[in-house]
């Protein structure tokens, strides 16, 4: 973890609820696509931990969902603001596991650190292919994204409204002979997705947090390998050591 | 010793910011990020006699300048403490450390208290009889005179450490808790540990911590711990270490004004890791401003 001003050098709207942050700074503690970094924002005591959606020498990618007062702040702000960072959060994703065909899965605003690796893994020369779900066209975004990267790129919808009609798993069961899974998403999705697929895979968590680099013990979660904390030991965790809730 | 010593329970501290417990593990975390040898020292993470995994997530909210949690005392117990964190701690931090200190009985709290005498790097027991997020334990001993007199007379007599008892804001009289630990031999009394609220999401209608209530800390309790600490310090004659809300090298001296010896700090950790090595680097310019040569003259100056 490193703490780093970022200027803002555009803040704009992708979809419904949906913006994205080019930022200019220093990614240097950024070393794996699935970490996050944790943003100050005047006026608001915690942190807004957001995952990175992709990242180059000097230059980050963020895209965020509007959830509360904070975020919905934070689609004001205008272009050079510097935003107080806490960055290279979490453990990320760990690619030397994709095989040679890996399918990522992603869920919503759980989507956009899925870019970033599949970014990595394309560098890699891995065959990916993606499942991309919304509620519906309205909240659809980096649909030509993933086109540009992956082989074969499947969107769901819950109300069908574009693409298949049902949930990611509805677009899994399209994908035939995937070497391993890449997922980030709300949890029913990841329970979902970690019930239909058929290989291992690594699933990145969301929790509510209080610090995002392990100190205050605010978003731990009990799986097979041990008591973990969701910002410093995860947001990934691997398919076989994680507890459900019922 | 420096313009910011002070002396705690007979141990002298190079300044006098703590990191409070639970906002600070072990350390390690931070060790990461600056050299943790310069704090006066720590506080660590509340250690009780089993593992404990905690209360259920989510368990931390926001509040206006501050967060509610209910983590619940999540810990690996003392005997993973004393085989695993503490050798780890002290190949990073070469000062004697504060060991937090909670429990569900007085027997408990007595055999922990045991246990960690025994560490040579510990140097005060605190003892946490104010956790409002468990049931059972916890606050239950900082909420009655006569139970907190009843913990502190039974691990004064498996110590020789100088024995801090934490209390709780969630009280009708906090002087009279403090003056029952005093009589029953306390050696420094700190407060105040947090303050008992609760968070409503609006979507779903429910409590946005699972454990329904959560303690709150952060700026928003400043002025309450700063009150309370003013109260106790005049009625006691043992060392006060104060804490709530404190951000700033200047909060730190308005808690020593109001009668504490020394100060700590813990929500503002979580979201400013370096706040604590902020505060001491800036304490002596502040003091500067403000006419103060040496901070252990300053203790109980509001009075």
């Amino acid at each position: 973890m490193e703490q780093k001003f970022f200027e803002i050098i555009q803040n704009e709207r992708l979809a419904d609820g949906i913006y994205r942050l080019h930022l200019e700074g220093d990614t240097s503690a950024i070393t794996a696509p699935g970490q996050f970094v944790n943003l100050k924002l005047s006026g608001h005591y915690l942190r807004r931990p957001i995952s990175v959606c992709d990242w180059a020498d000097g230059r980050l990618t963020l895209i965020y969902k509007v959830l509360g007062r904070g975020t919905a702040e934070l689609t004001e702000y205008p272009v050079g603001t510097k935003l107080d960072v806490l960055t290279g959060l979490g453990n990320g994703y760990d690619i030397e596991k994709s095989g040679s065909t890996p399918l990522l899965v992603g869920g919503g605003v759980g989507i956009p650190p899925l870019y970033g690796l599949a970014k990595r893994l394309v560098g890699e020369g891995r065959t990916v292919n993606a499942v991309l779900g919304f509620n519906g066209a309205e909240d659809r975004f980096y649909e030509y994204e993933f086109r540009t990267l992956c082989r074969r790129v499947i969107v769901t919808t819950a109300d069908g409204s574009c693409g298949t009609k049902g949930f990611v798993t509805d677009g899994m069961a399209q994908m035939e002979n995937y070497s391993y899974v890449y997922t980030c998403g709300p949890e029913p999705m990841l329970k979902a997705v970690s019930a239909a697929s058929k290989t291992s895979g690594q699933f990145s968590f969301e929790e509510r947090m209080g610090c995002g680099f392990g100190a205050c013990m605010g978003c731990s979660c009990e799986t097979k390998y041990g008591t973990k904390r969701i910002c410093r030991d995860g947001p990934v965790l691997e398919k076989e050591e994680i507890i459900w809730d019922d | 010793m420096g313009r910011l010593s002070v002396n705690l329970c007979g141990i002298a501290l190079d300044n006098p910011v703590i990191p409070a417990s639970g906002t600070f593990g072990f350390g390690y975390e931070f060790a990461e990020l600056y050299d943790i040898n310069c704090l006066g020292t720590f506080s660590f993470k509340g250690t009780t006699r089993e593992a404990r995994f905690g209360n259920p997530t989510p368990r931390i909210a926001e509040a206006p300048s501050g967060l509610l949690n209910a983590v619940g005392l999540q810990n690996p117990g003392v005997d993973a403490v004393i085989a695993h964190e503490l050798p780890a701690l002290a190949k990073v931090f070469h000062k004697p450390v504060m060991a937090n200190v909670s429990g569900f009985s007085v027997e408990e709290y007595v055999e922990v208290c045991r246990k960690l005498d025994a560490e040579a790097q510990v140097g005060w027991l605190e003892v946490n009889i104010s956790c409002p997020n468990v049931h059972g334990g916890g606050m239950s001993f900082g909420t009655d005179p006569k139970a907190a007199a009843e913990v502190t007379a039974a691990v004064k007599k498996v110590t020789t450490k100088p024995v801090i008892m934490k209390l709780s804001p969630n009280v009708t009289d906090i002087v009279a808790v403090a003056r029952a630990c005093e009589d029953a031999g306390a050696d420094g009394i700190s407060l105040i540990n947090t303050l008992m609220g609760m968070r409503i999401d609006l979507k779903t209608r429910k409590p946005v911590i699972r454990n329904v209530t959560g303690g709150l800390s952060g700026p928003a309790v400043f002025p309450v711990a700063l009150r309370m600490v003013y109260q106790v310090a005049g009625a006691v004659k043992i060392p006060v270490v104060g804490l709530g809300g404190v951000s700033s090298a200047e909060d730190v001296i308005e808690m020593m004004l109001a009668g504490a010896s020394a100060v700590e700090v813990g929500a503002a950790n979580l979201v400013e890791p370096y706040a604590c090595r902020n505060i001491i680097d800036a304490l002596p310019s502040v003091m500067d401003r403000y006419g103060i040569s040496e901070l252990q003259d300053i203790i109980g100056g509001a009075r």
